[in-house]
């Protein structure tokens, strides 16, 4: 079991909650007295293994919930604990061991590159963290392998393509052997071929390295393999399920501004002219549907 | 008056060890009116394409027209080219820079030379075509706006230019599905009014199957098809041979066929349970 900090709760259960939000809500404040409201009263736990999707309509708190993992940002009411830390402390021990229990990736691969060389890159976290030179350099290469990227380690990332260079940047975080990855809009930026090699990356970690990951995204076709998926709306969480429960409420989806996979959505239209479909997500469940109603 | 390209190809860093042919024999004619969705990888030429439309990258071997401004005169008259060819790059909203959205809006029109009435006349009309609000926030730092209001205030600099031609490179890449829904009717607002023939880079085939009247396609620097999208999207199978997505209506007018059912094309959710909707009727009657 892994630990963090000196107010430990040391938890038993077998599926062990590594992060739990308490009544937590954010306000950026705007002059002295006013603010906005971007989290309101938010409480929700995550498992460990879990792969969960969080999306919503710019603007509805997805980000600053994320930012709030890792206590980049502290609640302004509620609280935060990551394996039963509390993000609101007075030892700055504790606040360095969360954040390297639960690591970033952001939207834009190019704002995350450091070093000219992508080892040097990949090593710049556990540097800083005082790990061991020979660590370090077990830890670059497994970094590099679990990426798929070991063949470019002496090469430059700058001439990568964007679905490399977000590999890279997935790698540099994982060298400080996080057990959380909070990827925010991490494919956003891609073209589809970088999509797909990065949510590859992103499945394997879960399940081969068993890395609890909390995926932010706009493209519904993400939430596909997802144990749960959350939507914000104005600052509140408004759906916690599994994706196929989300993919049939397709009014509400409409109404969090939610872009339902267009399968999803030519169901529906079929629904509205007198085609009621049952649950399908791959083409071929569609086709063989269909083929049993006409 | 239409865009001619002919043969036009081009190498960057030519004679070196990093020589990359970005470009490889083109040859196109771009018509008044059209809406022109140009598809491939991304390092399939694209970029490099449309960049050589307003002259942003110098032809070297080809010949263009756009309209009546011939590129490969001794000195073409690029100031007039960039008036008529208006392009928005991708992540547009990361070029402002002027302190009030009325002062960045209207940045292209001033370099123009044009009066100071006419500056601010197509100011407003750009702020609101693009769907803001001009007394809202003409006299507002961009950088205090949201980003999908930022992208509008970039784009509705490009237009205060009043181009008969629009480019975009990836307009609608990034945003959330409402914003991206905005800007494609942005878009559809904008060649209806101003910029009559639009050309767009994008990688979302929904959108290109919606709205797009001809789809060009890049690969390895050549330009393999330049059709209608019913006509391309029939063809799925060549396009997965170069690996491009298709949209997702006619994966599924696919996968009914291989079934056995009589679905003609659809490229658009819409149209294909319109088509549903006929086989059944068929069926029934």
């Amino acid at each position: 079991m892994q630990s963090v900090g000196n107010n430990i709760a040391v938890c038993y259960n077998k599926k062990m909650q590594i992060i739990e939000l308490r009544n937590v809500s954010y306000e950026y404040p705007i002059d002295s007295e006013n603010g906005i409201m971007a989290l309101d009263n938010v409480s929700l736990s995550i498992e460990e293994g879990q792969f969960v999707v969080l999306c919503g309509a710019n603007g509805s708190g997805k980000s600053t919930l994320a930012k709030l993992l890792n206590g980049l940002i502290l609640p302004t009411k509620g609280s935060v604990f990551v394996y039963g830390a509390n993000t609101v402390t007075q030892d700055d021990s504790d606040i360095y061991k969360i954040r390297s229990k639960v690591g970033m990736v952001f939207q834009n691969p190019d704002n995350q590159m450091i070093a000219s060389i992508i080892e040097d890159d990949i090593a710049f976290g556990p540097e800083n963290l005082g790990v061991p030179r020979e660590e370090i350099i077990k830890r670059v290469e497994w970094a590099l392998s679990v990426v798929g990227m070991s063949a470019m380690r002496k090469h430059t990332p700058f001439k990568l393509s964007g679905g490399q260079k977000q590999r890279i940047a997935i790698a540099a975080v994982l060298a400080m052997r996080p057990s959380v990855l909070v990827f925010d809009e991490s494919t956003a930026m891609l073209d589809p071929k970088g999509r797909a090699e990065v949510m590859q990356v992103i499945h394997s970690l879960n399940k081969e390295q068993n890395i609890t990951v909390i995926h932010i995204t706009h493209h519904m076709e993400e939430c596909i393999g997802a144990d749960r998926v959350i939507v914000m709306k104005e600052g509140r969480l408004v759906f916690d399920d599994k994706p196929e429960v989300l993919f049939r409420q397709y009014d509400f989806a409409k109404d969090c501004k939610l872009e339902l996979p267009v399968i999803a959505y030519i169901t529906h239209l079929l629904g509205q002219r007198g085609i009621v479909m049952p649950e399908v997500q791959t083409e071929e469940e569609f086709a063989e549907a269909l083929c049993r109603l006409l | 008056m239409p865009i001619v390209v002919k043969n036009l190809s081009f190498t960057y860093m030519e004679k070196s060890p990093y020589e990359k042919k970005a470009l490889d024999d083109v040859s196109i004619q771009i018509d008044e009116g059209e809406f022109l969705a140009v598809i491939g990888h991304t390092g399939s030429g694209k970029s490099t394409f449309i960049q050589h439309l307003n002259g942003l990258i110098k032809l070297k071997n080809g010949n263009i027209k756009v309209f009546d401004i011939d590129l490969n005169a001794k000195k073409p008259d690029l100031r007039r080219l960039r008036c008529e060819v208006g392009m928005v790059f991708q992540y547009p909203e990361y070029q402002l820079f002027d302190e009030t959205v009325a002062k960045d809006v209207g940045f292209g029109p001033r370099n123009m030379k044009l009066s100071t009435e006419e500056v601010d006349r197509r100011v407003r009309k750009a702020i609101e075509l693009v769907g803001l609000d001009y007394d809202e926030v003409a006299e507002r730092s961009p950088f205090e706006l949201s980003g999908g209001q930022k992208r509008r205030v970039a784009i509705a600099g490009v237009i205060a230019m009043e181009p008969k031609v629009l480019v975009l490179d990836e307009p609608i890449a990034g945003l959330d599905p409402r914003g991206k829904n905005e800007i494609m009717k942005l878009i559809i607002r904008l060649k209806n009014t101003i910029s009559p023939t639009i050309i767009m880079v994008s990688h979302d085939m929904d959108n290109v199957a919606r709205y797009a009247t001809r789809v060009a396609v890049f690969e390895n620097a050549k330009l393999l098809y330049s059709l209608p999208p019913d006509e391309l999207f029939a063809n799925s199978g060549e396009l997965s041979r170069i690996g491009l997505d298709v949209p997702v209506a006619v994966k599924l007018a696919n996968a009914l066929r291989a079934k056995g059912v009589d679905i003609k094309s659809a490229i658009t959710p819409e149209s294909l349970v319109e088509e549903i909707l006929r086989v059944k009727g068929g069926n029934n009657a």
